[in-house]
């Protein structure tokens, strides 16, 4: 089987063989069924656009979904696609990666899926870092079933279930995945095609749990939920692309930062006050600790700018790699198991 | 308690008995010691003949305490021994017990043959010198009462002796301990003029071969771990811990080195989602639970049955609703597991009668799975899964062959749903196999090509398929089988772990000259293909269940015999004694009293 090849190791002759793939070798017979103008549209055609850089061949690629419109998008990738049932799409995952670690697991997701019926799955797959990429498809309203809230629906949203508004309080999907010890935590827009390819290509190069959240449109039941600040005449005002290893600035004139005044982040311009780039934030996805990646998820507009791109990127172990060290280690230690013995073990007697 | 009655079943089915066990436990781990609800019980009958279950009555009964006496009391016929520790019959053990007044002096005992035995005093004299604590030393005395036990049923004490020394390594003086208490208790026996008889068991004649004690989860753990070898497949085991079913978990976390891996998953959905996936993977996926876990696993069997992947799911079936009496018998899952799921959803139902047959089920079970493409549910129970006996170790060279082989690329574009002729099982196509890429899920499927559909026609075809896949496995089982006469007055026909009640009782009533017969159902959907031919061929059909009617339910809608039902839920299993006498009122042909 071919290994997944990290951005620093050499591609393999196979891998060269398989890099030549485009997106279209990632384009299945099926007709695409989303809404016109939805979101999924552009988070499908970046999706198939970056596969082929991971030199990974098709056949070795499982797309795995639960239940919602983003639930139909292995339908359209031609690789093995799973498409399961509400929420449990990451035990799925989980499973299939503990009996064939060979493979490129991808979990496509949504806020209902994944934060609300299968919440508990995101938290258990991500502490235990299971090598699979989770896509959640951020849209903060039920979709497919045509319009209720959702668990990032804003406070007091007025939807079908909700005529007087909503009075559950949203959750933040990266602090949940922050929180669930996710080693590779980042988001994109459906929009921003070229972010949301980078995001998706270095989220499917990570070893171990990845959580990316996309914000998504759903032109229908939630029209423009992200526009105040993802639009383009908005974007470079309200937005932070976090970059590692730079400051944190932003704006279309590159003269607002991040600075942190105790434990709260504050908006400051650079030149007023005396304040410097050297007074701003220098973005480290890698810090060993994840205080810095909880603030950034915290932020939001229209407090802050909205933080895109990877939070936090840290190595540990996979899920994966420590079951099969222990049956390496077990079988060094006891010799290979040998059913006979396992049958004949105890007390036994002899009756002639 | 559980301890001490494990020593003696091990020491019995070594010397050669044939054995048959049923623990009785609490769910409370560490119930106040003295109190109602804290008695914990192990019941074992052995003997010189081939037993089904583990008796009705004891000839014996020993009670450590007032509470113990208080709620086994009602087991012992009248004339049977009674030992007790009399020591613990305190005032405030009596008031613990909710006793007026003592039961060893007011008379109430009379009609038992009772010995007060003054365990406590005699076993920490025998612990005199040891640096204990008193309440260490209290501990061993029930090793004190299975010491007195081996020498009323001239028992050797070497091997428990051995064991004490392998368990207690590390501890010495509780080794020490433990050995002296179970010789005090031998030696108590041997000197006190007390005991009048001693009872002499000798060897059962069982089949020539190489045996072992085993449990039903012992059994079906190994029967997992061979059907992984025989279809030469990794096993995967995703399960949520729950009573009774852990300790198959515990048992396949124990074989790593076979290459199995275990997960325990963050709750029962997870666990079977887990399994599934292993399952598309091309492993032995599967999952266990109990009544409650497999209520929250119905969506994925469901999931298993839309998608066509091999599935094992085990229920150890314990007494419910809800939560109800976790460590008690019941076989009251059998409707759930058939019909507990949205639509009309089939899958393969077996459910092994006895503890030692529980691994060749385990193979069948995945022999099933992977032949037809099908979850399967393996019916288990709480007297199966912790009661024992001994079990004849199957010949590697007898276990069947399992393999399948995976799909590989044809000419032609991939048809994931197009099926094999005879089976009508779909090819198993995992990831990993160039040229068969393709997409399943819980969306219907159009027949052959696999593609989302909402043809009427072809759900109407489908739901047909997966009906027809199910209902053909009858023609790749065996037939049932009788014991007794293939035509007579009454058939005793039960399934699960009720077959040693309902043998004894079928033996019991053919040796008083009745034509009675017996059969016990293995597979419970399909039904075997006899099961109809069988059932007219007898004027009356009993069908005792731990349930209240689910087996004679079906049976009555299926074929439109008017069978009878036998059904008590006590939360233990069935008595021979009331199985013989309710057969007896049917045989009589008058009306049961109701």
């Amino acid at each position: 089987m071919t290994e997944m090849p990290s951005g620093d190791v050499p591609l393999s002759p196979e891998n060269q063989r398989v890099i030549q793939l485009t997106r279209k070798d990632f384009v299945s017979d099926q007709e695409v069924r989303w809404c016109p103008g939805c979101g999924d549209y552009s988070i499908l055609a970046q999706t198939q656009k970056v596969m082929p850089d991971f030199g990974v061949p098709k056949e070795n690629i499982v797309f795995i979904s639960g239940i919602g419109c983003s639930g139909r998008l292995p339908y359209y990738m031609n690789t093995y696609g799973f498409h399961t049932i509400h929420g449990r799409a990451p035990t799925l995952a989980t499973g299939l990666k503990a009996a064939r670690p060979d493979l490129m697991v991808w979990v496509i997701t949504g806020d209902g899926d994944a934060l609300s019926i299968g919440g508990n799955h995101v938290l258990h797959s991500m502490r235990r870092n299971v090598d699979l990429t989770m896509v959640m498809f951020n849209n903060r309203i039920y979709g497919l079933t045509k319009g209720q809230t959702s668990p990032t629906s804003e406070l007091g949203k007025r939807t079908k279930s909700t005529p007087l508004g909503s009075v559950d309080r949203p959750i933040m999907p990266l602090t949940v995945a922050l929180a669930a010890e996710a080693t590779f935590v980042a988001r994109s827009v459906d929009t921003h095609t070229e972010h949301l390819q980078d995001t998706l290509e270095r989220a499917g190069r990570h070893h171990g749990g990845s959580f990316v959240e996309v914000l998504q449109n759903c032109n229908i039941f939630n029209d423009g939920a992200w526009r105040d600040f993802t639009d383009r005449e908005f974007r470079d005002d309200r937005m932070l692309v976090l970059k590692d290893g730079e400051p944190m600035i932003f704006g279309k004139d590159r003269d607002k930062g991040i600075r942190l005044r105790g434990l709260h982040p504050e908006v400051v311009t650079l030149g007023v006050d005396g304040v410097t780039e050297a007074d701003l934030i220098v973005h480290d996805e890698q810090a060993e600790d994840p205080y810095l990646a909880l603030i950034l998820s915290r932020m939001f507009w229209p407090e802050f700018p909205v933080p895109v791109g990877v939070f936090r990127r840290i190595e540990r172990p996979t899920h994966d790699s420590l079951m099969d060290e222990q049956i390496r280690t077990a079988t060094e230690k006891s010799g290979a198991g040998d059913l006979g013995k396992a049958l004949l073990a105890g007390e036994t007697w002899t009756v002639d | 308690m559980q301890l001490t009655g494990s020593q003696f079943t091990r020491t019995a089915a070594v010397f050669g008995n044939d054995i048959s066990t049923l623990p009785d436990f609490p769910a409370e781990i560490r119930a106040p010691a003295g109190s109602l609800p804290g008695v914990s019980g192990f019941q074992l009958s052995f003997s010189s003949t081939d037993i089904h279950t583990p008796g009705d009555a004891p000839d014996v009964l020993v009670a450590m305490n007032p509470a113990a006496l208080k709620t086994n009391v009602g087991e012992l016929p009248a004339g049977g021994a009674l030992i007790v520790n009399s020591d613990a019959f305190t005032q405030q053990n009596l008031n613990k017990a909710a006793y007026a007044s003592n039961p060893l002096t007011d008379g109430s005992l009379k009609q038992y043959t009772v010995f007060e035995v003054p365990i406590s005093t005699l076993n920490e004299r025998s612990l005199e010198g040891l640096d204990m604590t008193s309440k260490q030393k209290d501990l061993t005395k029930n090793f004190f009462a299975l010491g007195l036990m081996f020498w009323l049923y001239e028992r050797s004490m070497d091997p428990t002796l051995t064991w004490i020394q392998q368990k207690f390594s590390a501890r010495p003086v509780i080794a020490e301990a433990n050995q002296r208490a179970l010789r005090a208790g031998y030696a108590f026996g041997e000197t006190t003029e007390m005991f009048h008889t001693t009872y002499r068991v000798p060897k059962a004649t069982l089949a020539a071969g190489t045996y072992r004690n085993i449990t039903g989860n012992e059994a079906t753990a190994l029967g997992f771990l061979a059907a992984s070898k025989l279809a030469k497949r990794t096993l995967f085991y995703g399960s949520y811990p729950i009573t009774p079913a852990s300790d198959i978990l515990h048992q396949l976390s124990a074989y790593k080195h076979y290459g199995v891996k275990t997960f325990q998953a963050e709750d029962e959905i997870a666990a079977i989602g887990a399994a599934i996936g292993a399952s598309y993977g091309g492993a032995l996926g599967m999952t266990a639970s109990s009544g409650p876990g497999i209520a929250l696993k119905a969506e994925a069997m469901g999931l298993a049955v839309m998608v066509e992947l091999p599935l094992v799911v085990v229920d150890v079936q314990r007494a419910g609703p809800s939560t109800g009496m976790p460590t008690k018998n019941e076989q009251a899952d059998l409707l759930q597991v058939l019909f507990g799921r949205n639509s009309d959803s089939p899958l393969p139902v077996v459910a092994p009668a006895t503890p030692g047959e529980c691994f060749a089920f385990a193979i069948e079970a995945w022999r099933l799975a992977l032949k037809y493409m099908t979850p399967v549910v393996y019916l288990s129970d709480a007297f199966l899964a912790t009661g024992a006996e001994p079990w004849k170790i199957p010949s590697l060279a007898d276990l069947p062959d399992i393999t399948v082989a995976n799909a590989s690329k044809g000419d032609g574009p991939f048809r994931p749903y197009e099926r094999d002729p005879e089976t009508l099982a779909r090819p198993w196509a995992v990831p990993g196999t160039a040229g068969l890429e393709h997409r399943i899920g819980g969306l219907e499927k159009a027949d052959i090509t696999g593609n989302v559909s909402y043809d009427p026609d072809n759900h109407h075809r489908m739901q047909l398929l997966r009906h027809a896949k199910v209902e053909g496995i009858a023609r790749d089982i065996p037939p049932l089988e009788v014991f007794g006469p293939a035509q007579g007055d009454l058939l005793l026909l039960g399934w699960g772990s009720t077959y040693g009640a309902l043998r004894s009782a079928a033996e019991r009533l053919q040796a008083q000259g009745k034509s009675v017969a017996h059969a016990q159902l293995r597979y419970l959907n399909p039904f075997p293909a006899n099961i109809e031919d069988v059932l007219r061929s007898y004027r009356h059909v009993l069908v005792p269940e731990v349930n209240l009617g689910q087996l004679s339910m079906l049976l009555r809608a299926k074929f439109l015999i008017d069978i009878k039902g036998y059904n008590k839920v006590r939360g233990k299993p069935f008595r021979i004694g009331e199985i013989v006498d309710e057969a007896a009122l049917i045989l009589s042909d008058r009306e049961r009293p109701r």
